[in-house]
């Protein structure tokens, strides 16, 4: 009535390689990525089999959605100096303390009467703030078309490079909207922008 | 295996015995930790960058330089509402065809009228060249995919041309506007 005995085996198991292989990965997924920004209007943009990568230097970015336009910029050399001349235009003169907290807001959408109290607001106040967005009209004075200028300028005297202009639009947006955007850049002489699309595989 | 040796040396005879420690450690905490880094950077970056379509429109400031289009070899495509389009070859008044985006709607129509353009016209300029007029009803997403299937089809020559009161009425006739 012997029974068979079970030799107990450790439960430890050698983490050695399975330990390589977390850090090979965590250290791919640290070089590989780039920080997502919060976007204050959500777009769903159109799919397309463009396989150009959008660049992440001189670039302005248009978002057009909802009706709503806002405009970001990369560099914050490049944001303050927008501000500065902006303000000039609007007769407005921004601290260095709102310059500052200025050039940490990627994209915004807030007229310019509106702009000082917006960039006194604190990070969780900016993400419930209502962004009625960027004021835009037909005749080449309006603010989208002063933001654009003046980004273009600043980006031209700092970098030494012409800034390329990006159009963000939603897929559900209505395309009149959009040649609203188009227009203002054509008045101002820009016959080559970019469109951001999601990839798509062709079919 | 992964354990450390904690146990002391212990006298014996007074000879003081060095033990050989073990040189395994215990990597589970390590290993805990590093999932939960990856896990955060999965969660706080985008993977996909965004990817960029660039056009070039037509210069609005040089009016006089524009090249006369002969309307035979021009194929026009009118967006309307409800994700539908229609499409012409020729003048304006021709035969319009109602169509939809995607593999077998508009781009077989772009890749055979290309072809009837190209056989029915004396070389060496007897490319097709595509207009593409938007409707007011016609969405961002809609335009896009038009900008896309040209690509895709390699058309030589287009412009996006804005719409005539004309083709209004031919997509309000097809009810797409």
């Amino acid at each position: 009535m012997s029974r068979i005995k079970i030799p107990r085996k450790s439960t430890a198991i050698d983490m050695t390689a399975m330990c390589d292989v977390a850090f090979l990965l965590l250290t791919f997924f640290i070089l590989t990525a780039k920080l997502k920004q919060e976007d204050p209007l959500q777009v769903d943009t159109p799919a397309a089999t463009t396989k150009i990568i959008f660049p992440d230097i001189d670039v302005a970015t248009i978002t057009v959605g909802k009706g709503k336009v806002f405009f970001g910029m990369e560099g914050k050399d490049v944001r303050v100096m927008t501000l500065e001349a902006m303000g000039q235009k609007y007769n407005q003169t921004f601290s260095n303390e709102e310059k500052a907290k200025f050039s940490q807001i990627p994209t915004f959408g807030v007229p310019m009467g509106a702009l000082k109290q917006f960039i006194s607001l604190n990070e969780d106040q900016k993400k419930t703030y209502a962004q009625p967005g960027i004021q835009i009209d037909t005749t080449s004075n309006s603010e989208l078309s002063n933001w654009i200028l003046e980004a273009r300028k600043s980006d031209a005297s700092l970098r030494n490079k012409s800034l390329r202009i990006a159009i963000k639009g939603d897929s559900k947006q209505l395309y009149p909207e959009v040649k609203k955007v188009i227009d203002i850049l054509q008045k101002q002489g820009i016959n080559k922008f970019s469109l951001i699309t999601s990839l798509k595989d062709s079919k | 295996m992964a354990e450390l040796d904690t146990s002391g040396g212990g006298k014996k005879g007074g000879k003081i015995r060095s033990k050989k420690a073990s040189t395994r450690i215990d990597l589970t905490a390590m290993v805990d930790l590093a999932f939960l880094l990856i896990t955060f950077f999965i969660m706080a970056t985008t993977l996909a960058k965004p990817k960029a379509m660039d056009t070039i429109w037509p210069d609005k400031s040089k009016k006089d330089q524009q090249l006369p289009v002969p309307e035979t070899r021009t194929m026009t495509i009118l967006l309307g509402s409800n994700d539908q389009l229609e499409w012409y070859v020729g003048p304006m008044g021709s035969q319009t065809t109602k169509d939809n985006y995607g593999k077998n709607g508009i781009r077989k129509a772009i890749i055979e009228n290309s072809k009837k353009i190209e056989e029915s016209h004396a070389g060496p300029n007897n490319f097709m060249i595509v207009l593409v007029k938007a409707g007011p009803k016609a969405t961002y997403k809609n335009f896009v995919n038009v900008m896309d299937e040209l690509n895709i089809t390699n058309v030589k020559s287009s412009g996006v041309v804005d719409i005539t009161p004309q083709e209004l009425g031919l997509l309000t006739r097809e009810g797409l506007n």
